[in-house]
């Protein structure tokens, strides 16, 4: 099939390009989060009728959940760049990678506030040890040792290559401690907890969700476009293109 | 086609072993500093949660589990902090004989060294903590199963931190979410034994997980050194 | 019109909540999306800075090489 894929890649690869259509993409990108999310909000906080269970309080699931999907894909994503990044040695992929770290380590961090501050209604409590609570906590250290090993490094690209490896150790590891905290809460007989309530969902409800999904990919695209563009130029100082660039912005 | 000259796998493998060993052995003292450590911490739970034989005797498998993993740790950091110093692993990275060979042997010797040790004085912390005789026996089987694993997962974190210079909270924030399923099943052993049901399926997860670390983390181990190590 | 508002910002008495819940949110991407603008700007700076100072040494060479000698 097509051949221009690969090539197409290739070319994208090269930190000037992606430098470049990063920052092309990235207002496009940030401007549809907005939207989005401000639409998803009206829908959520304003369309969608209160709960009948819960009333007015489950709204906190219209950021809480997409969040949560958020931070498992982002390592899903950061995990899929770490792969290419110590196969193939790919600049660009070790430097999306480092980039993913601390924005899902942000959404993970959200996800376990807003969902203590709906459990702390719901349950009576801020916390409980419940598999899926535990495996965010879990997630959210993951997140931290990558971040950390890769900034005790002083070479970036090794520190990032480190820091690759130990995220597709993570990728092995949350799967596991998912299993085996649902196995200790089964010894330990604890209150089973259904994070969505009853399964049947309002369309009024879903919509919103959705929605919100979709904002908060779009929103870190964006982040990881701004991110991973300050850190090639960090990475690239000595390039000529950054040299250009940074003249650039004098004159302007 | 072999070479005569070079040793064979078995020999290269005793000889890191010995060395390994020897070395621990020449340095006892720091070999009893995780003992003294783990009877140090346990003796504290009894004065921080007062001297109730029912409350201790609740806690004792956990807090014995906890201790030692606690020591581990601390042991943890020189695994090959030595080795680096003085560029033995280097000439190990560049032997014919495959590195994860030489890590997994080096990875036994460290355990052999510093969890060998805990286990024995195991026994004594539990009846410290007035746990039942008939659980200490699953206690040590729990013990002889985690520590080895928690060696294993280690050594492959060490190897990544091997081109930092400080290395001892950045390895126990890395290791501890990777020992949460260690400390879970061999909790839940524990807890089954101590409640009179059958504590053999935790066990054999844990014996599963460490069979599958036996093969996988030496491999994992070597590749981590190597990314960290290339400059 | 102002009733309802105040009907909404209560959130049917879950105000205390709902609203940190969104606060979180918007701080935390808030911190996340101006991080790297931040450092983007200052790795800008630096670079600029080292350029100049580059070019200030081209200008003066005869003082580099008296000095060198």
């Amino acid at each position: 099939m097509a051949n221009w894929i690969p090539l197409w890649l290739h070319k994208l690869s090269s930190p000037p390009v992606f430098y470049r259509f990063a920052g092309t993409l990235r207002p496009w990108a940030i401007a549809l989060a907005l939207v989005l999310g401000l639409v998803a909000l009206y829908g959520g906080l304003v369309l969608a009728p209160p709960d009948y269970q819960q009333g007015d309080d489950y709204r906190i699931i219209f950021i809480h959940v997409p969040c949560a999907w958020m931070s498992l894909f982002i390592y899903a994503l950061m995990g899929i760049a770490a792969f290419i990044a110590l196969v193939w040695r790919i600049k660009l992929a070790e430097v999306v990678a480092m980039a993913s770290a601390p924005i899902g380590a942000a959404f993970t961090f959200i996800t376990l506030v807003t969902g203590s501050l709906w459990g702390e209604r719901m349950w009576g409590t801020w916390w409980t040890w419940d598999a899926r609570l535990t495996s965010e906590l879990v997630l959210l250290f993951l997140y931290l040792g990558v971040i950390a090993l890769y900034h005790s490094f002083e070479d970036r690209r090794q520190g990032a290559r480190t820091a690759a490896f130990l995220a597709l150790i993570g990728i092995v590891n949350v799967p596991i401690v998912h299993f085996s905290v649902n196995w200790w809460n089964t010894l330990h007989q604890g209150s089973t907890i259904r994070l969505l309530g009853p399964s049947t969902i309002a369309p009024s409800m879903i919509w919103p969700l959705l929605t919100m999904m979709i904002a908060t990919k779009c929103y870190y695209v964006a982040s990881l476009f701004g991110r991973a563009r300050a850190d090639l130029l960090a990475l690239e100082s000595g390039k000529d293109w950054v040299r250009q660039i940074a003249e650039g912005e004098v004159r302007r | 086609m072999t070479d005569t000259r070079r040793p064979g796998l078995g020999h290269a493998c005793v000889a890191v072993l010995r060395r390994d060993l020897t070395l621990a052995w020449r340095q006892r003292g720091d070999v009893m500093l995780p003992v003294l450590y783990a009877l140090i911490v346990t003796s504290l739970f009894p004065f921080a949660l007062g001297p109730e034989d029912a409350l201790l005797r609740r806690i004792a498998g956990g807090v014995v589990l906890v201790t030692v993993l606690l020591a581990m740790l601390l042991a943890l950091d020189a695994m090959f902090r030595g080795d680096i110093e003085d560029g033995s692993l280097e000439q190990l990275m560049l032997a014919p004989q495959p590195l994860s060979l030489m890590l997994g042997m080096k990875i036994l010797a460290h355990w052999v060294a510093t969890a060998v040790p805990l286990i024995v004085i195991a026994p004594l912390l539990a009846s410290m903590l007035h746990l039942p005789a008939s659980v200490i026996p699953v206690l040590v089987l729990a013990l002889l199963l985690a520590t080895p694993l928690l060696s294993l997962l280690g050594g492959i974190l060490v190897a990544l931190t091997a081109g930092t210079r400080r290395s001892g909270m950045l390895l126990a924030l890395m290791l501890l979410p990777l020992c949460v399923p260690v400390v879970i099943f061999a909790a839940g052993a524990l807890a089954a034994a101590q409640e009179g049901l059958p504590w053999i399926a935790p066990i054999a997860w844990l014996g599963a997980a460490l069979v599958l670390a036996v093969v996988l983390a030496p491999l994992a181990c070597a590749a981590a050194l190597r990314i960290a190590l290339d400059s | 019109m102002s009733g309802s508002l105040q009907s909404f910002f209560a959130m049917g008495g879950y105000a205390a909540y709902v609203w940190p819940a969104y606060g979180v949110f918007f701080v935390v991407l808030l911190i996340d999306w101006l991080a790297p603008q931040w450092r983007q700007r200052r790795v800008l700076r630096e670079l600029r800075g080292r350029l100049a100072r580059q070019e200030a040494r081209k200008e003066r060479p005869h003082r580099n090489s008296a000095a060198s000698t």
